[in-house]
């Protein structure tokens, strides 16, 4: 189609590098674990419309006012903010190189994500124990199974955890290891962020309704 | 709940003898076929002992050009039970009139029309979208593999358990009768207390998470690791469809994982999102569906018109025309598609604001689309066109796709859909897009790129032949359904009580039959490009006088794709490396870095196969079990550090040199 001479062209044009030009291995991983976050948060945002939409259809069952401990739930939400600077803290050992002040930082975080969940899991038995059990109304049903599954993500995480504390101790902080540490960095931190959705808008507005 | 503990329910769950379906002689015989064929495939395989070399070279492989060829014959492989689907009800309703019950039971009707829909679009359109994007996109952008390989691997096996826990429902149980969104309070479980319904759930389920993975690694792949030069806006046309079809994957999928997710709930707990009581809204569900619904018929379309702007453009011998505004158009239809869900469903009764909200947003879809059409015109316009098969392909897209879209623009308009909801013309103007459009592109990206994966052409004779079957079995089948709808007939009907309306029923079976030679031919055209393998050979690589840079390695492209990673100067790059005279390198080649094969990703998938067949059925053992292994398998997998190696710069060398004699051979360039 296009005369040659249409375009002046570069001396020598080059079309292939002479060199070997592979990717660092791991080069997308933090790109890709943020879209997968990002997945992840569109399912939080469907049990949040979810909840939007049926968390005032009480059935003339029990509302908010009647089931929530809002002193409880403030510790609990103390216990994961406080999981996320423990965790800050094994990402600065990890900067400096030092192996056991990571794993250190690390099981600390553990520590307080169990109590999380330890608490949380109380807080459904003592409701279930009052006869507020998911299949009581659509308020209910929404309620644990928005907060049910930021639950189950931080059980998952607790489990990612543990197994990396472990292969940090075997393979010491390689690159896989550091980047696999900055990937459930993301993934806790997005949790907290979550809990502060579900603390404000199923527990404190659900105080207000 | 547990009077006393029952071994044989414990063990088998809800699953004992009855579950098969032995009172249903169509379904009988069908296993039987099913068996036979099976058992033969089975005994051939072992009989060359082919079955490590399918392990080691294909199951476990982690080469993008492989896993995409198996998405395709997964996409096959269920088009053609798909169609068997289709064709039984074409049959069904064209002889169900006069007092006539037909041939099939309501309770076999309701399933077939169910598992068609379901499985063309995630086990047909699906596996091929994600097929062809996957062997190509990698060779456009002049790359290795794709960012995460063992991933892919994963995504495909994941694929395959949906499809093999939806083939099993035919055998074991029962698909659901719902129709293939599985509306509450229908599929809720007062209603659909079997297992039709879970099968539909866990099969969407499994393949949901392969396809949501795969929307992820397609996406970092395209970002990540295109060649350097190669600025967004110097990316082929495929490649940003691509890019824009994975971002809806990844913001479409989760939302049918959660809204699946939330039924399964309804239907093992017993919460009430969607029931009628305890303030439960089923209206929810249909809503939810559809956020992820809508955008998913773009995540088919999106490719297809990548598809067709490369063979225009190649068929042409032009570049493209307004490349830009085609990219900002494939931009818009993205977004806008999540601006359109509630025109599903404008009988809701939401209102006259909401509805005309959703009825604009829908006809405005039709201007990025229209100048797609133009773009294409205007790229034939004035080029010297080659009819081969992918621009035949191509042209009948064109004519059918746009009689399509203007049918959708009618339905757009509230008042016209309260009246045609639910019709016949509705079901005529999906498949009139989804076949001119999306099958259509299959059918042009097969024929285009067959050569680029095996090193031959598809036979032409036996291309044109199905081409023709299956345009002209369109028209037949699906203009009758227009008319129908029009006239007041709703869809997933199985017996009719007005004779006049038989006429129209018989021209649509015989347009399905059409198709049915179409596929034949179709097959046909394979067996007979492999048999005549020799004389379509192609060695050059670039049996089309392709401008992209896929074109510019051998056919098939070896292992590691390009011996050296090419340098990008403009648009059409492949096309611009011949024309400024590029010489192909024939020397100092150094070791390639390529990850190595694992056999994780089909066992994990197997897992999660019988996970969701242990919840369908309670056998809550198994179901266990298998949630355990998954995690045990996953984690173990973590802890294997070595996943790659070096292809030896001899070895490619090697291969370069193999390449370099055939391109010297006699008639290399006939």
């Amino acid at each position: 189609m296009t005369a040659p001479v249409a375009t002046p062209l570069a001396a020598e044009p080059v079309f292939y590098l002479a060199d070997e030009h592979a990717h660092a291995e791991g080069h997308s991983t933090m790109l890709g674990f943020w879209i997968y976050l990002m997945s992840d948060c569109l399912i939080f945002a469907i049990l949040f419309a979810t909840f939007g939409v049926l968390g005032g259809n009480y059935a003339a069952g029990p509302a908010p006012k009647d089931l929530f401990d809002l002193s409880l739930v403030a510790v609990n939400t103390g216990m994961l903010l406080m999981s996320s600077i423990t965790y800050g803290f094994g990402m600065l050992q990890m900067q400096q190189g030092k192996v056991f002040g990571t794993q250190f930082w690390l099981l600390v975080t553990a520590v307080f994500g169990m109590c999380f969940i330890g608490i949380e899991l109380y807080e459904f038995s003592h409701m279930i124990h009052e006869g507020a059990t998911p299949q009581r109304s659509a308020f209910l049903s929404s309620f644990f199974t928005l907060v049910g599954t930021h639950g189950l993500h931080v059980t998952f995480g607790l489990v990612w955890l543990f197994t990396l504390v472990v292969q940090i101790g075997i393979k010491g902080l390689t690159s896989a290891n550091r980047r696999r540490v900055m990937c459930l960095s993301m993934f806790w931190h997005f949790l907290d962020v979550v809990w502060i959705g579900v603390f404000t808008f199923v527990y404190l507005l659900g105080m207000l309704r | 709940m547990f009077d006393h503990i029952d071994l044989v329910k414990a063990v088998f769950g809800r699953l004992t003898l009855e579950s098969l379906p032995l009172h249903e002689p169509i379904v009988v015989v069908t296993f039987i076929v099913v068996a036979l064929g099976g058992a033969a495939l089975l005994g051939v395989l072992t009989y060359f002992r082919l079955w490590g070399y399918l392990w080691k070279e294909w199951f476990t492989t982690v080469d993008h050009k492989r896993i995409g060829i198996m998405y395709m014959v997964l996409g096959i492989i269920m088009l053609l039970r798909g169609f068997s689907d289709a064709i039984m009800m074409r049959l069904q309703q064209a002889i169900a009139f006069n007092g006539s019950e037909g041939y099939l039971t309501a309770h076999h009707y309701d399933q077939v029309f169910t598992a068609h829909g379901v499985i063309m679009i995630f086990f047909v359109a699906m596996p091929m979208v994600t097929g062809l994007m996957n062997y190509v996109v990698p060779l456009q952008i002049g790359a290795r593999d794709v960012s995460f390989p063992f991933l892919n691997n994963f995504s495909f096996w994941m694929t395959v358990g949906g499809a093999v826990l939806v083939m099993m429902s035919l055998f074991v149980g029962e698909f659901a009768r719902t129709g293939w969104l599985a509306y509450p309070p229908l599929s809720n479980i007062g209603y659909s207390p079997d297992v039709g319904v879970d099968y539909y759930i866990w099969a969407l389920q499994v393949a949901g998470v392969g396809t949501t993975l795969s929307g992820i690694n397609l996406i970092c792949t395209i970002v990540k690791m295109r060649a350097p030069g190669m600025t967004m806006m110097k990316m082929p046309v495929f490649t940003w469809t691509a890019l824009c079809t994975n971002v809806l994957i990844v913001a479409s999928f989760p939302v049918l994982t959660a809204v699946l997710a939330l039924l399964s709930l309804d239907r093992y707990v017993g919460t009430n999102f969607f029931t009628n009581d305890f303030g439960g809204n089923p209206m929810m569900y249909v809503n939810l569906i559809w956020i992820w619904g809508h955008p998913e018929v773009y995540i088919l379309i999106l490719p297809a018109f990548g598809i067709f702007s490369e063979v225009t453009s190649t068929f042409s011998g032009k570049k493209l025309f307004g490349y830009t505004s085609m990219v900002y158009a494939t931009v818009v239809i993205t977004i806008l598609s999540y601006l359109v869900w509630l025109h599903h469903f404008f009988t809701m009764g939401s209102g006259a604001s909401v509805n005309s909200f959703f009825g604009i947003t829908t006809m405005i879809i039709s201007i990025p689309t229209g100048a797609k059409i133009f773009n294409w015109l205007f790229t034939m316009y004035r080029g010297r066109i080659r009819f081969d098969l992918p621009m035949m392909w191509t042209l009948a897209f064109m004519l059918t796709f746009v009689i399509g879209g203007m049918t959708g623009v009618l339905l757009a308009v509230p008042p016209a859909d309260f009246v045609l909801h639910n019709s016949l013309f509705l079901v005529a103007h999906f498949h009139n897009v989804i076949i001119g459009g999306v099958l259509f592109g299959m059918f042009a990206g097969i024929a285009y790129w067959f050569p680029k994966a095996f090193g031959f052409k598809l036979d032409p004779f036996w291309g044109k032949l199905s081409f023709w079957f299956w345009v002209v079995g369109f028209y037949f089948a699906f203009m009758p359904l227009y008319a129908l709808g029009l006239m007041g007939v709703t869809r997933r009907l199985r017996v009719f009580d007005d004779p006049s309306l038989q006429i129209w029923f018989i021209i649509a079976a015989f347009g399905a039959f059409l198709i049915l030679l179409g596929i034949g031919s179709f097959l046909v055209q394979i067996y007979v490009s492999i048999r005549n393998r020799e004389a379509l050979r192609d060695v050059t690589g670039d049996p089309w006088q392709g401008r992209t840079l896929e074109w510019a390695t051998s056919s098939p492209p070896p292992d590691y794709n390009f011996a050296f990673t090419p340098v990008v100067h403009e648009l059409d790059a492949w096309h611009d490396m011949k024309r400024r005279g590029y010489e192909r390198p024939l020397g100092g080649f150094k070791p390639i870095h390529m990850p190595s094969n694992t056999g994780t990703g089909i066992i994990l998938a197997g897992l999660a196969t019988a996970m969701g067949f242990g919840l369908i059925w309670y056998m809550w053992w198994l179901a266990a079990a298998s949630f355990v292994a998954i995690l045990a398998v996953a984690i173990g997998h973590t802890f294997n550090y070595h996943r790659d190696f070096d292809i030896p710069a001899d070895h490619v060398a090697g291969v370069e040199a193999a390449r370099s004699r055939a391109l010297a051979a006699p008639g290399a360039h006939a």
